[in-house]
């Protein structure tokens, strides 16, 4: 018993040893949004790697996010979606930091490939019901959304005008999951951050537009929405984080910003 | 003297205090569903709550009604033991009757392996193998439905079911067998007849333990169900219980969050409704 | 000779009996066949001994490895002693048959609870009312509390078998009842508490619903002490992160793989620890 204790101790030691490299520096809380967990992931290890300051991120959701800085329980709030008025009312400010399109997939094999935002809005509340109204094959269109409360799923009904409409087959919880659902149904349609949208599922053009780096930016391709940093207006950050936010809303976080797969604002 | 006495009832009021410490947590969690489940209750009206069939919950009017959610839970649940019930208790009769040692000594190998295996690998697996599958065979446009669901859940109740009903058929005398056989019935018609019986209350104990289970299983089902807020139908897209709670717990806020600890609530008195039947049954067992 | 109806009866059970139990079988072995083969491909070196990049886009599932051993270490600390004293409450001390049922159905109940209740009260009571945030110590607190009757009940089923004899034998010498309870009783419990570690083990292994809200889903790397306070993924909940919110498959089955590793190898302990005490308590 005496043996099994001690090589316990030992390999915890080693363990803390192991992941103890840490830095001095306190540590930047992040906290929110599931679908800025690559962008805000790749920042934080840049930001690492330059200053030694760890970022931490828990992926808990928008609006969980916005809570969590509004208790003081992290240091920056990620949102995916612009702060509702309450919100702002609470004394909480938004940066924008990057804009993400929400791509609109298919399986690769449905032969469309290209809808206009009333014809998606059509489609997701159930005016049409079948691809071959629409130039595809003649089955049943399978729509899969996210679950409500999701950034994704208020930007997407808030641009198509669906909101409460939809006439989902699937709400599903997170982004890596509608792209797999898609890519294992040939009559499925959903939508999913262009950042994380892999090979195994086709993106749609809305209205001829392709969703790229420059149309979000200008605005040509309309199906996006903002990646928000929420701080609160009335109290400073700590130094780390004061450093961690104007590194990534500077220009020199363009270029990881972009390796995210979203556009930078700045 | 009088120290040993004193560090004596010290000791005793720790143990104490340890032993009640199983009642505590019960009561703290049933304070703590009622406090944070009874408020949006009483806005909505319980009525409203739970009989309304439409749960639209970041609507602009919301609507919380969770009859589907309810229903769901116990068509899912019924339609697993309906399934997982036959299976687990002829095999539970098998190995602990027939099956000879080598057979027997894999078998519960495999059923305690079966146990084990995290939640969410079932629901990896039915996502990526019976969702298509489903889709295919019954040639309907989506998969993920309350009838993966369903499996799903058969599968997992499985070991439960097989383990509790084999504890309480092999705990049958030996006695009762022999006297049957004696009397020319055969083996079968004795295991069936005698022992299953005999052993009836262990094995309803086993049904109601698997019914817990499959009502208060959640990752596994939020993977191949498809959660939508459906009134349930077999192969409709359906939201559980759990699923509801599971599935917009992180993003909710204000009254729509006070409804989902009002969804747990709902789900506890259930639980504690299957665990008076399982302890009333594990009683009589034991008589 | 036997009647054609009562052949029939039989023939119809055995076969209901055989079809039961080989489909039991097959069904284990497809899982097992299907997540190694699905899973084993993608165990490397690398994907154990890094924490993931997003500069590179390389996934390590080091820091989930590490949290869950925190967790588990964590638990076990709680839980043992809890588990222990509760169990030596009942068995030693409780002379009150009432209370004795009260408890034992609080933690018949305790064990029926289903985790997501468990993670939501977890959240309220650990998270938010006492402060610890979302945390590993949060979620290892909850999971204190669901493994709780596992412990009792492995620890009370040893403690039944100590002979009363030894305990009346300590008395007659003399000794206190906190004393006979030291040298007779707790050694005699050391392999219920065993199997209860073993089989909380597994259990914390294999929960994901109770940790995803009172434990979170980082994948950050750290030491037990500053770990235990920032929140942090299991293997589980890793598993279940790397398969929903990113597709990543190749990772999640190499989870899955080790997962039903772990989980083979704690069942194959649990039976030798339980075979090595019987064998002893024949001697």
């Amino acid at each position: 018993m005496k043996k099994i204790i001690s090589f316990l101790t030992a390999a915890l030691i080693m363990c803390s040893a192991l992941a103890g490299c840490s830095a001095e520096k306190e540590a930047v809380a992040t906290d929110g949004s599931t679908s800025m967990e690559k962008v805000i992931g790749v920042l934080g290890e840049t930001f690492e790697l330059d200053t030694g300051i760890t970022v931490t991120y828990n992926p808990t959701g928008s609006g969980s996010g916005i809570k969590a800085v509004a208790a003081g329980t992290c240091d920056i709030g990620l949102s995916s979606r612009d702060l509702k008025d309450e919100e702002k009312a609470q004394g909480l400010t938004a940066t924008v930091l990057a804009y993400d399109g929400i791509a609109i997939i298919v399986n690769p094999e449905n032969p469309v490939s290209d809808l206009d935002v009333e014809t998606i809005a059509k489609i997701y509340t159930g005016e049409i019901a079948n691809w071959s109204e629409i130039g595809g094959n003649d089955s049943e269109i399978v729509l899969i959304g996210r679950e409500a409360g999701s950034g994704t799923r208020d930007g997407f009904e808030s641009i198509t005008d669906t909101e409460d409409n939809c006439k989902y087959r699937q709400e599903l919880t997170s982004t890596g999951d509608v792209i797999t659902t898609v890519a294992g149904n040939p009559a499925a349609i959903g939508y999913a951050s262009v950042a994380s949208v892999k090979d195994n599922v086709k993106m749609l053009t809305v209205g001829g537009v392709a969703p790229t780096e420059e149309t979000i930016k200008d605005g040509s391709y309309i199906v996006q929405r903002p990646f928000v940093l929420v701080t609160k207006a009335d109290t400073e950050l700590s130094e780390s984080a004061q450093e961690f936010f104007d590194y990534i809303t500077s220009e020199n976080a363009r270029e990881a910003i972009s390796s995210a797969g979203v556009v930078a604002a700045n | 003297m009088k120290k040993n006495k004193m560090i004596e009832r010290v000791i005793h009021g720790v143990f104490l205090i340890l032993g009640l410490l199983t009642v505590g947590c019960v009561l703290l969690i049933t304070i703590y569903l009622v406090i944070s489940g009874v408020p949006a209750i009483a806005e909505i009206g319980l009525f409203d709550f739970l009989f309304g069939t439409e749960w639209a919950s970041t609507a602009t009017e919301p609507k919380y009604g969770i009859l589907p959610f309810i229903l769901t839970s116990v068509y899912g649940t019924a339609g697993a033991i309906l399934i997982g019930v036959p299976i687990g208790f002829f095999a539970a009769v098998y190995l602990s009757k027939m099956a000879t040692p080598k057979v027997k000594a894999f078998m519960e190998g495999a059923v305690s392996l079966l146990a084990g295996i995290p939640s969410v690998v079932y629901g990896l697996v039915g996502m990526l193998v019976l969702v298509p599958a489903v889709r295919e065979i019954f040639d309907i446009p989506d998969g993920a439905s309350l009838f993966s669901a369903i499996i799903v859940l058969a599968i997992m109740i499985l070991p439960s079911i097989i383990k509790v009903s084999m504890t309480a058929l092999e705990a049958v005398p030996k006695e009762y067998e022999d006297a049957s056989l004696a009397l020319g019935a055969t083996p079968v018609e004795t295991y069936f007849r005698v022992s299953v019986p005999a052993a009836k209350s262990g094995i309803a104990a086993a049904v109601v333990l698997g019914v817990g289970r499959a009502i208060g299983e959640a990752m596994a089902v939020m993977m191949v169900s498809g959660n939508v807020p459906n009134m349930p139908s077999l192969f409709q897209s359906v939201r559980f219980l759990t699923t509801a709670v599971a599935s917009e717990m992180s993003y909710s806020s204000g009254l729509q969050q006070q409804a989902l600890f009002s969804i747990a609530l709902v789900l506890f008195l259930f639980i504690m409704l299957i665990n008076a039947t399982l302890n009333f049954f594990l009683k009589k067992e034991k008589d | 000779m036997l009647s054609k109806k009562r052949k029939l009866y039989i023939g119809a059970m055995k076969a209901a009996m055989y079809i039961s139990t080989g489909l039991t079988a097959a069904l284990v072995i497809f899982l097992v066949v299907y997540v190694f083969v699905k899973g084993v491909p993608h165990i490397s070196w690398e994907l154990l001994s890094t924490k993931p990049s997003y500069i590179s886009g390389r996934i390590g599932i080091l820091p989930d490895i590490l949290n869950t051993l925190y967790i588990v270490l964590a638990t076990l600390i709680f839980v043992i002693p809890l588990g222990v004293g509760a169990a030596i409450y009942l068995t030693e001390y409780a002379k009150n048959k009432r209370l004795v049922g009260i408890i034992e159905y609080a933690a018949e109940t305790l064990s029926g609870i289903p985790s997501i209740i468990y993670g939501l009260v977890g959240m309220l009571f650990f998270c938010q009312f006492l402060g610890f945030k979302t945390s590993l110590l949060a979620g290892s607190l909850t999971l204190v509390i669901m493994n709780l009757p596992t412990v009792m009940r492995t620890t009370q089923e040893s403690l039944k078998t100590v002979p009363q004899s030894y305990r009346d034998g300590a008395f007659g010498l003399g000794a206190g009842k906190w004393r006979v309870i030291r040298t007779v009783v707790l050694p005699g419990c050391v392999d219920g508490v065993i199997t209860g570690c073993i089989l909380s083990i597994g259990r914390i292994l294999g929960e994901s619903a109770a940790l995803l809200f009172t434990a979170g889903f980082a994948h950050a790397l750290n030491g037990i002490f500053e770990g235990l306070t920032s929140p942090g993924a299991s293997l589980t909940v890793a598993l279940y992160v790397y398969a929903k919110e990113q597709g990543e498959f190749g990772v999640a089955f190499a989870i899955a793989a080790i997962l039903m590793i772990l989980t083979l190898l704690i069942n194959f302990s649990a039976t030798l620890v339980s075979r090595y005490f019987a064998k002893k308590r024949e001697l």
